[in-house]
């Protein structure tokens, strides 16, 4: 911080917090996905996930045990059910105060015996446990509601992910589309590193007519929008047969991803040493052998990044999947695909998006903090140059 | 036949198929066409030489050729185009593009698509600048730039998921789960609001999404480039008493000028082609409709190709100053 700062503390200061709030406003978002895709549909609407982080307080529903099964006589006439409201679900609660109707929970104190109307009474502790006392007609039926405003410790829940991945006949499809995304990806990444690699070398050390006009029309196709595409190569796909399916999206997005691979390994392939070359071509190799021995290992730091942009670029699409994949039958739909769907259909179930949306970020999330360093060196090599 | 399994054999088949036909092209060139012996040599040599570039360049320019080149031109007809009875196409001028023309979704997309096009790629250049110069030289700034990179990983869709939850609009009397309800709230606010349904300013709130997703991206390349500033020209600036304002905009921005003007046109051509995000989020209604989404509109919807390609070539046409001056740049260069 040469120019800004001369080293003043309170410069330094002012720097670190604003790079704190900066980088808070960066990962919030993706934080309150991922803190969402951790809580119950109950918990999600009942507060915002930034409270989830501390103890809470909530209105529960909650009923005392059926008397009819549970209440014993004391004396003549009394009856008294006892027992524990939070028994089950929610351990660890807290109660402050409760009440026997919706619209005022508050009504009762904690400890307090509490009277009911003619006689009824109940004592409600802080732990859940409950003394409901009152006559023979009054202490029948079903067990009393009760309302209470309790505090719960955060509490999380791996469930969303099983309930979206693992349960049998789920409407989210959200197993099947990974398992989807995956066959999409991977030949689409593959296929296309190879193509492009040996284009980039007759293009950076091959020597022949046009070779300037290829580069530029390479340079130029790197920024065609690929909605361009989409029309005619549909109709082409029917033409030849292959029609909506995996061979047309492996293909497409080898197409669509080339003029990058090229750009980006043959700017890579013109850097490396000339000696190297030369003094193999003086040996006898031929250009195949050059290329497959020499340039291709030195090579590769460009080729890991052009495979991480690749891999993100498709496992991240959702147009090409649409129109060269997906069919009527949607039985090869892919993650974006379901997750836009869902925004459709469930757009008020949050655990269920929220941990959709999850599933399918987490790959590139793992990828790009793995590969960064390969990531950076091929964003710089493609832009800056 | 389990997908998976297709996926590997065609993996194994294209992998194979790819080094098969570079290896055996290569062969058949060395050794039976034009092999180095026999009377013709030195002619056989030479003419091989000529011919190799061609091979390994094939298959990469017939893909190039049938998947970029040709649908360009392929698009160009058919926007001409009208599909009449019968799927015959006839001919009719620019008929699709004075009716498009005419069409208001269109006139709103094209207003939409000029808003993005100020907004997105200023603001995600700026922040971006903000941010590698910020985090320059601090000792935890790799950590902060690899949380504000990290959305470049997400997808759009992942992204539009993301920034719902944050537009999120509850019912008056209950907790807002949405922040910036929330905030509204907390700020005074009088009621929750429905941020995505606000015509007009919903338009910045789906650019707020790419905006988050690139200037990770003018970040990460705008950082380098001031990392690549000679140390003597700051040196000498603030020998002369120029203020940290003044190193900033009159001694260091104008080093990387070039650099901001790549990743300004970078991300304008990733603006233009935005899809995604408004397809999940709003789908265009409510006046967020933009170009990409309109002629998807047309051609998967309305199943009108006439149209939806004219709308295809508005988008290339507005890409066609940037793809250029790429190109005049890149010649320059190689020169």
């Amino acid at each position: 911080m040469d120019g800004l700062s001369g080293k003043k503390p309170a410069v330094v200061w002012l720097l670190n917090i604003s790079v704190v709030v900066l980088v808070a406003l960066w990962l919030f978002p993706t934080l309150g996905l991922f803190v969402s895709s951790f809580r119950t549909s109950e918990q999600i609407t009942a507060s915002g996930w930034w409270s989830s982080l501390f103890p809470a307080q909530q209105t529960l529903q909650l009923r005392a045990l059926d008397p009819d099964d549970n209440r014993i006589e004391t004396s003549a006439g009394v009856f008294i059910v006892e027992g524990n409201v939070l028994e089950g679900d929610y351990a660890d609660v807290n109660i402050d105060s409760w009440g026997t109707s919706s619209r005022d929970p508050n009504a009762f104190t904690i400890g307090d015996t509490a009277d009911l109307g003619e006689g009824e009474t109940m004592t409600l502790n802080a732990d859940g446990t409950y003394v409901w006392q009152g006559n023979d007609d009054q202490i029948s039926g079903r067990g009393q509601r009760l309302f209470v405003i309790a505090t719960l410790p955060p509490e999380f829940t791996t469930n969303n992910y099983r309930n979206v991945l693992l349960k049998e006949g789920n409407s989210e499809n959200m197993a099947k589309a990974f398992f989807n995304t995956l066959t999409v990806v991977i030949p689409a990444t593959i296929i296309p590193i190879l193509i492009a690699a040996f284009a980039a070398y007759a293009l950076a050390w091959m020597d022949f007519p046009g070779r300037a006009l290829l580069i530029a029309t390479v340079v130029g196709l790197l920024v065609v929008p690929l909605q361009l595409a989409l029309i005619p190569l549909l109709q082409f796909h029917n033409a030849i047969g292959i029609g909506k399916g995996y061979l047309g999206v492996w293909m497409a997005h080898t197409g669509f991803g080339l003029p990058l691979a090229i750009y980006l390994l043959r700017n890579y392939m013109v850097g490396l040493p000339r000696d190297i070359i030369e003094n193999a071509r003086v040996d006898g190799a031929t250009e195949f052998q050059i290329f497959t021995k020499i340039i291709l290992p030195l090579s590769f730091p460009a080729l890991a990044s052009f495979a991480i942009f690749q891999f993100l670029w498709t496992w991240n699409d959702l147009l090409v999947a649409l129109v060269f994949l997906i069919d009527s039958s949607g039985e090869t739909t892919v993650m974006t695909k379901q997750i836009v769907e869902l925004l459709g259909t469930r757009g008020g179930d949050w655990e269920i998006l929220a941990t959709s949306a999850f599933i399918s970020i987490a790959v590139p999330l793992l990828v790009f903090f793995m590969m960064q360093k390969y990531l950076v060196r091929g964003l710089l090599a493609g832009s800056v140059k | 036949m389990h997908p998976a399994l297709l996926g590997l054999i065609t993996i194994i088949v294209g992998v194979s198929g790819c080094i098969g036909y570079f290896y055996g092209s290569n062969l058949l060139l060395d050794k039976v066409l034009f092999p180095a012996s026999g009377p013709n040599i030195g002619r056989n040599i030479s003419r091989r030489e000529l011919i190799r570039p061609w091979l390994f360049l094939f298959p990469a320019i017939l893909a190039l050729g049938l998947y970029l080149a040709y649908p360009v031109v392929a698009t160009l007809i058919l926007s001409f185009q009208e599909r009449g009875a019968g799927g015959v196409r006839t001919f009719v001028g620019f008929e699709n593009y004075t009716q498009m023309f005419a069409e208001p979704k269109f006139i709103e997309a094209m207003r939409n698509n000029v808003l993005w096009l100020v907004v997105v790629p200023a603001a995600a250049t700026g922040f971006g600048l903000l941010a590698a110069q910020l985090t320059d030289r601090l000792r935890w700034g790799n950590i902060a730039k690899s949380i504000i990179f990290m959305p470049m990983a997400i997808s759009f869709v992942g992204a539009a998921v993301i920034f719902k939850l944050i537009y999120e609009a509850r019912p008056e009397d209950v907790a807002q789960i949405g922040v910036l309800n929330h905030l509204y709230l907390l700020f005074g606010g009088d009621a929750p609001q429905q941020w995505l349904t606000i015509p007009f300013w919903n338009s910045f709130f789906l650019m707020a999404v790419l905006i988050w997703i690139q200037t990770g991206f003018a970040m990460v390349i705008l950082s380098a480039a001031l990392r690549g500033i000679p140390e003597e020209t700051i040196e000498a600036a603030i020998i002369d008493g120029a203020n940290p304002f003044q190193i900033f905009f009159k001694i260091k921005v104008p080093q990387i000028m070039g650099t901001i003007v790549v990743v300004w046109t970078t991300i304008t051509i990733a603006t233009l082609k935005v899809f995604d995000i408004v397809f999940a989020m709003t789908n265009g209604q409510w006046e967020t409709q933009v170009l990409a989404n309109y002629m998807y509109d047309k051609l998967f919807r309305a199943n009108d190709w006439g149209m939806g390609s004219a709308a295809a070539m508005i988008i290339m046409l507005l890409v066609t100053p940037i793809l250029v001056w790429n190109v005049y740049n890149a010649r320059k260069e190689m020169r």
